[in-house]
């Protein structure tokens, strides 16, 4: 089964490399750009069948090495 | 007093640390390998700067649980001094035995550079040496020491003095709030901070700022 882990800053947390994105994407030219924000993509491919059983132990690895939950949110999602 | 320095893939400082707690309390300190799942009795537990484990993932993430990692984390609890300098800080965060992160410099640059550094607080063990409010010099390198706590954390951190040192005199390098430069846990005993206090220990490095703090360390043993 896989699995796609994608790991964001939370709110209010100062993301630096998705200001200076921004300012760059301006600096090309890009009109009406409001906010960028960078974040990291996991992809996993896992023994389980079972989607919930899945996404019940990509949970446990989030909480435990993937994310660090005192400045990011991660979101679980089955691919198939 | 014994002291043991865990050495990571991608460690290093760690002969830095060596020279400096052989120099400081004249016994060598024993080097630790991170698969080790047991680390000797000693009285301070280090954790030296680098990149380990290349930064990948965190800084400091995949070193943080490592099998050295959860002795050290068993007998931070029982009350040994740990000291985490630079990675060392981002393995401590990263392991939960401080709060908060570090995270990239606010202005994306690494810096490598002296600093002034406030000592906030120095009735701890790690900073008995030095006087309250006293301005010390002490290098950083870093690209990760953005020091970042949510409100609650932060205000619990200042309200019970465990903000150790700050950066002083508009110092701050990396864009840490409240220009934190160093933090304690609740009980005292576990040590973060991003600058260098080995590499200000001989004549040779240019100032002696760095002694005092295993000094402290090595007179709270004696107290």
């Amino acid at each position: 089964m896989k699995v796609r882990v994608t790991i964001t800053l939370k709110a209010g947390v100062l993301d630096p490399q998705g200001k200076a994105i921004e300012g760059a994407l301006r600096g090309l030219g890009f009109a009406g750009i409001d906010g960028a924000r960078q974040g990291k993509i996991v992809d996993l491919a896992l023994a389980e069948t079972d989607p919930d059983k899945a996404r019940a132990a990509v949970a446990d690895m989030c909480e435990k090495l993937l994310a660090n939950t005192v400045i990011e949110n991660y979101d679980i999602a089955i691919l198939g | 007093m014994r002291s043991a320095v865990v050495l990571f893939p991608g460690s290093n400082r760690d002969h830095d640390m060596v020279k400096a707690l052989h120099s400081v309390t004249g016994v060598e300190p024993t080097v630790v390998w991170h698969q080790d799942a047991s680390l000797p009795d000693v009285d301070l537990i280090v954790l030296p700067g680098g990149f380990s484990y290349g930064d990948y993932l965190r800084c400091g993430a995949i070193a943080a649980r490592s099998p050295a990692m959860l002795d050290v984390a068993r007998k931070a609890k029982a009350g040994v001094r740990v000291l985490g300098v630079c990675n060392g800080f981002q393995i401590l965060t990263e392991a939960g035995l401080l709060p908060g992160a570090l995270m990239r410099n606010a202005h994306l640059r690494f810096v490598c550079k002296e600093v002034k550094l406030e000592v906030t607080n120095n009735d701890t063990d790690f900073t008995r040496a030095y006087a309250k409010g006293q301005v010390i010099r002490c290098p950083v390198a870093h690209h990760d020491g953005n020091y970042f706590a949510d409100p609650e954390t932060l205000a619990r951190l200042e309200g019970e003095g465990r903000v150790a040192f700050r950066y002083a005199e508009g110092t701050n390098p990396n864009g840490s709030i409240n220009d934190i430069a160093g933090i304690l846990n609740e009980e005292g005993n576990v040590l973060g901070m991003m600058p260098h206090p080995e590499n200000l220990i001989e004549a040779l490095h240019g100032g002696l700022d760095g002694r005092g703090l295993f000094e402290s360390v090595a007179t709270s043993l004696a107290a």
